[in-house]
């Protein structure tokens, strides 16, 4: 059988980071082949480009062995291809048969035949068994609703080869069910199946094949028959970045942060964080391992102000922080290093040295009154720039005129030069070379051995797993364990992170 | 079948009653405000239907003014200097048209910030308008008012919608024909979908930038109607800073009536009737208000409806933000 | 990151020749329309800047056309920098200019050094209150700045030529004017150098001063360019976007205010028109930096003074001048707005018009 799908030697590269590394593969009529990947392990670049949204720097992308053609989505939908997007692609305010019809409408003369639209809708809902109601509008609609509607768009061409990205994040444990049925069946009929995923009890159930992603190269292929689930964990999670932190027993202190019954929505609304409760002690580093997506970055923002808490409470010192107010949380002793360090932490256009006293910019020394003391700030520049290895020139240069690692340092640098009780680094390593690493993982321990009580949110097992007095497993919005680091089991821990039963 | 009873048809019948009561009063002047206000309202809604076009595919036009100033001035110079006004009005639908491509230029192809793209284009339109104007220029005669056969004869409607000039009724035309593309046909979905969710259109093989190109560029011929409207059927002249801010009026009613051509047109409307309604008075001399104050009631009124409807309405989610492939 | 390190170098590179290509340019086109108009650019040009730089009588006109020009660039400036659009600086003017012609002829015995900035500061009031309330109403109920700026422009001029000729004109007169300010009130004019100009000029250092040096000044920078970054840093996005629009409107309110006090003497309706518009043009044209400001205006200033020396000798239409800042800012803005409003993490002004 010749490939529907024949991806050889992509890559491509944003600026600061390499999202696809000479990636390859095949996908074959009726074969479900599972990618598997932590994010940013380049799996959604992969998908934009086979549908032509960018434009690779090298390799080369065959449809039924035709090379497709950057920008021409329209050409590759032609040749059936169709995309279930993690991103629903759908218009909220729009209907879910507006939304099925949109880019091939069919027509009365000028108008839309909105009867015909209807009907086909009904028609393919029934077909696929996929219950939806055409009138409604999207936005009123559940997100498992909503995701039916986008498989629905999918299928509603003559559909060779289906690409779902991360389907099941989203769904109950019934609805995955229903979907994979679905999927089963749509493979039987001849369609090729890639399914984007990391839960591996689905990749387990359904894949025929598994390619597994890690930033950005293909780090294995294997079939479910040749595996498991521990061993499948492992090769996502890696274990090629070679950890060197010289960490003494923790001197572990009285509780600082502590958090309670802590629910949080994400932006759709839906509940991510599902009731949290633990404490950091002064002079210990939490860990929080898990699977990306499973509520740690609700979590975080919730804790540090940033996102609305929708019960609990955030007590430092055994004082409540307030909600959504960050800078008054800052002030009560939570340091933060964001997971997005472009859009929270930093300003582009702004000189190094300002970013490194953004949030003490009217504090003394760099202020009198009224008055800014440019040379303490620039002083205070130097010396953090010294101090973290901030690569640059001057301090006065443009935070944008850094590499990402070294725009990470000014935000640790800010942090951690302020005195601290709490600090809450959320991927503190993220897209940072590796020397950077080393260094920031030194000064989190550095930090700690001063007393402060910190927590690290990773979606690199084997950070948590270095840096970490305690490790909190979380899956689905819940913490699921805490377990002592020393002597922690990865493979068990790679397994509760997979949401499965201890 | 959907009930009757709503609050939309409840206003309308509210409406009714009211203006059923003045023309049982009065019935001539009654008409006459209303039939004023039709010509006021129509560039008004004219221009609204500009800015729609242009925020329902994702493009804010803040340019609306200066597209109607340019066409405004074509319309009257070419025909003052052809003799010809159809010739004029033609070219001014064209100058609409360019303006409209030189912002999708702007704004589409070079990313910029929407709000400086539509400065320079009524800074430009300003600066052309003062420059080629010549003065004691006239045009063979204005578009005539054209009484529509048996409708004109209606009472108060005959006068209201029935007794205008040609463009007036083109423009009633752009205005129901564009509610119905909007919701009705491919285009229109398409369109509203590229203003709500570009990546959602791209990735169901829409051309998200092909589709702003031409609305732009129509739209900036429909504000090219509005521009000749005032030029060509209801002043007959043109003068310098001729559109006096209706352009960003426009804008406001756009946004109450919440970027439906019709709810704009309803508010342009109400606009409308506001302005004939002081110019009546001031005119018979019932209350003693200074010009002035009637002059500057349409930006007062603007002021105070953005303020009521801003956050309670919802603009096209894509609405100012350039779109790039590839990226959320 | 390889992409932001170019733009930035872009940015530096350009900051100067960006606008004096876009000067130029503009100019060629200008002469290309004065061409097909039958006029001779060469001698349209020689007659505009000689008269406009060419003297010392000449100079001193260009400055005092130049003063208003200075401070509505500088209230265009100071509102981009807070991320506000501030096209409302003609209205703030004219506010500022009716409000200190008022306070010039009304308040009776005052000594100059006493009734001068006095006269100088109601203007900066009135206009402050102008821009207040299109801040206030961006701040507190998401409504865009410019329309209501641009409304108000309409609203103050309506109202201002009602005052001029009800409650503050000038009796027993045909025109429609406020009375003469009193001596007392008059900018005094060194060796034809307008005392207005030197005003502006140190308001202009005075705000670079503010935003490069102290905490408010950093707080409106931060709030311009992100406002996210703003709150997490724990400053008033709200209070700050009011104050600058309010700052803003005095700074423009002054330039109306010298200007009647310096060369008008008197609120007149038709008080020039399009000054505040030239802001926003000289405003891009000095790259949104308080000093670069000025010289843009001392040119458009002399372009303005020098139209009608223009007209007299090439017989070219003073509304020229109208056509040159356009196609300036038009050509100034195309690559640098793009480089300057996208680089780093400085999102689009403009996200609708709900957006809060």
């Amino acid at each position: 059988m010749s490939a529907l799908l024949e991806v050889t030697g992509l890559t491509k590269t944003f600026p600061g980071v390499i999202a696809c590394d000479d990636i390859s593969m095949k996908v074959a009529a009726g074969e479900i082949v599972a990618l598997l990947g932590e994010n940013g392990a380049g799996k959604s670049t992969l998908l934009k480009a086979v549908f032509g949204l960018i434009k690779p720097d090298k390799g080369e992308i065959k449809i039924n062995g035709i090379p497709i053609t950057f920008g021409d989505t329209a050409g590759i939908i032609a040749q059936g291809v169709g995309m279930v997007h993690q991103h629903f692609q759908l218009v909220e305010v729009m209907s879910v048969t507006e939304n099925i019809i949109l880019g091939d409408e069919p027509k009365r003369g000028v108008f839309i035949n909105k009867k015909r639209a209807r009907d086909e809708v009904l028609a393919l809902s029934q077909r696929y068994g996929l219950a939806v109601d055409p009138d409604a509008i999207v936005e009123d609609l559940s997100i498992g609703v909503q995701q039916r509607v986008e498989i629905l768009k999918a299928l509603r061409k003559e559909v060779k080869l289906l690409i779902l990205d991360e389907p099941t994040a989203v769904l109950t444990p019934m609805e995955i069910d229903e979907l994979l049925e679905v999927i089963r069946a749509l493979a039987k009929s001849g369609v090729g199946v890639v399914l984007i995923t990391h839960k591996l009890r689905e990749v387990m159930a359904i894949a025929d094949r598994v390619v597994v992603l890690r930033a950005g190269k293909v780090v294995g292929t294997t079939s479910p028959k040749e595996t498991d689930e521990g061993q499948l964990a492992q090769m996502m999670v890696g274990r090629e970045v070679v950890l060197r932190v010289n960490r003494t027993e923790a001197s572990k202190g009285a509780a600082v942060l502590t958090v309670k019954g802590l629910q949080v929505r994400d932006d759709r609304k839906t509940l991510t964080v599902k009731g949290i409760d633990f404490e950091v002690h002064a002079g210990e580093i939490l860990g929080i391992a898990g699977v990306e997506g499973n509520g740690q970055r609700e979590l975080v923002e919730a804790i540090c102000g940033m996102r609305h808490r929708e019960s609990g409470e955030v007590i430092v010192n055994g004082v409540p922080t307030p909600d959504l107010r960050p800078y008054a949380v800052h002030m009560a002793g939570i340091s933060h290093i964001p997971e997005d360090r472009e859009k929270h932490g930093l300003i582009g256009s702004y000189s190094i040295a300002d970013n490194l006293i953004l949030n003490q910019f009217d504090q003394s020394p760099f202020a009198k009154g009224w008055i800014r003391n440019l040379s303490q700030v620039l002083k205070n520049g130097v010396n953090l720039v010294e101090k973290f290895d901030i690569r640059t020139p001057s301090p006065s240069n443009l935070a944008n005129s850094l590499s990402g690692g070294n725009k990470q340092k000014v935000v640790v640098a800010r942090e951690l030069s302020q005195s601290l009780e709490v600090l809450i680094a959320a991927q503190p390593t993220r897209g940072v070379d590796v020397g950077s690493i080393e260094f920031i993982h030194n000064q989190l321990i550095a930090a700690r051995d001063r007393g402060s009580a910190i927590l690290l949110v990773s979606a690199e097992l084997d950070e948590i797993l270095s840096l970490s007095d305690r490790i909190a497993v979380m899956s689905n919005g819940k913490i699921v364990a805490i377990v002592d680091s020393n002597g922690a089991d990865r493979e068990y821990i790679g397994r509760l992170m997979a949401g499965l039963d201890k | 079948m959907k009930s009757l009873i709503n609050r939309r048809n409840m206003y309308l019948l509210f409406g009714a009653a009211v203006v059923a009561f003045f023309y049982s009063r009065d019935g001539l002047v009654t008409t006459s405000i209303f039939s004023t206000a039709t010509s006021f309202a129509l560039p008004l809604a004219l221009a609204a239907m500009v800015g729609i076009m242009c925020e329902r595919t994702g493009i804010v036009n803040i340019g609306i003014e200066g597209t109607m100033l340019l066409s405004a001035f074509v319309a009257f110079f070419v025909s003052s200097l052809t003799n010809n006004i159809l010739f004029g009005f033609a070219c001014a639908i064209l100058t609409g048209a360019w303006i409209g491509l030189l912002l999708a230029v702007m704004s589409v192809s070079w990313s910029m910030d929407q709000i400086i793209a539509g400065i320079i284009i009524n800074i430009l339109a300003t600066g052309l308008t003062s420059f080629f104007y010549v003065q004691g220029r006239t045009i063979p005669g204005a578009f005539p008012e054209i009484a529509i056969p048996l409708l004109s004869r209606l009472p108060f409607f005959g006068q209201f919608l029935f007794t205008h000039g040609a463009i007036t009724y083109f423009g009633i035309l752009i205005i129901i024909t564009l509610y119905f593309a909007l919701y009705h046909t491919p285009w229109g979905l398409r369109s509203r979908a590229v203003g709500e969710h570009p990546s959602a259109a791209d990735t169901a093989g829409v051309s998200v930038k092909r589709l702003r190109y031409l609305n732009v560029a129509i739209a900036g011929a429909i504000g090219g109607v509005a521009g000749s409207f005032l030029s060509l059927e209801l002043v007959g002249s043109f003068e310098r800073g001729f559109i006096a801010g209706k352009g960003f009026t426009a804008l406001a009613l756009m946004i109450f009536g919440r970027w439906n051509p019709l709810g704009a047109m309803a508010a342009a409307m109400f606009f409308g009737l506001a302005q004939a309604g002081a110019n009546q008075l001031m005119i018979a001399q019932t209350m003693d208000i200074p010009s002035q104050f009637v002059g500057i009631l349409p930006y007062v009124m603007t002021i105070v409806i953005l303020t009521i409807s801003a956050g309670k309405v919802r603009p096209p989610a894509a609405s100012g933000q350039p779109y790039e492939k590839g990226k959320e | 990151m390889n992409k932001s390190e170019k733009s930035t170098k872009h940015f530096d590179v350009g900051t100067w020749l960006i606008p004096i290509i876009a000067v130029l340019v503009a100019g060629l086109i200008a002469a290309v329309l004065m061409h097909l108009q039958g006029a001779n650019p060469l001698i349209a040009y020689s007659s505009l800047f000689g008269k406009a730089f060419g003297s010392f009588s000449g100079f001193g006109e260009t400055l005092g056309k130049s003063t208003p020009l200075v401070l509505s660039g500088l209230a265009v400036t100071i509102g981009l920098r807070a991320g506000l659009f501030n096209i409302g600086a003609q209205g703030q003017l004219l506010s500022g200019a009716l409000a200190a012609a008022w306070a010039g002829y009304a308040l009776e015995g005052l000594p100059g050094y006493i009734h001068v900035p006095i006269a100088l500061l109601i203007g900066a009031l009135f206009g402050s209150l102008i821009g207040a309330i299109a801040g206030a109403l961006k701040a507190y109920r998401g409504v865009h700045e410019v329309i209501t700026t641009i409304m108000l422009n309409s609203i103050v001029m309506g109202v201002a030529d009602y005052l001029a000729s009800h409650q503050l004109r000038e009796q027993s007169q045909i025109l429609t004017r406020t009375p003469e300010i009193l001596p007392s009130a008059k900018l005094p004019i060194f060796f034809n150098l307008p005392f207005g100009f030197a005003i502006a000029v140190a308001l202009a250092l005075f705000s670079w001063w503010v935003l490069a040096r102290t905490t408010s000044g950093f707080r409106l920078e931060t709030v311009g360019r992100s406002r996210f970054a703003a709150w997490y840093a724990g400053i008033s996005v709200k209070g700050t976007i009011l104050s600058a629009m309010a700052i803003s409107g005095a700074i423009a309110g002054l330039g109306g205010a010298i200007e009647t006090l310096g060369i008008t003497h008197r609120y007149a309706p038709a008080f020039n028109l399009g000054l505040g518009f030239d802001g926003i043009t000289i405003a891009l044209l000095g790259r949104v930096h308080p000093l670069g400001i000025i010289p843009g205006a001392i040119l458009i200033g002399g372009m303005r003074a020098g139209a009608a020396n223009m007209q007299f000798d090439a017989g070219v239409a003073p509304e020229l001048v109208d056509v040159l800042v356009a196609l300036i800012l038009f050509f100034v803005t195309a690559p640098l707005v793009t480089r300057f409003f996208k680089s780093g993490s400085h999102k689009q002004l403009t996200g609708g018009w709900g957006a809060k």
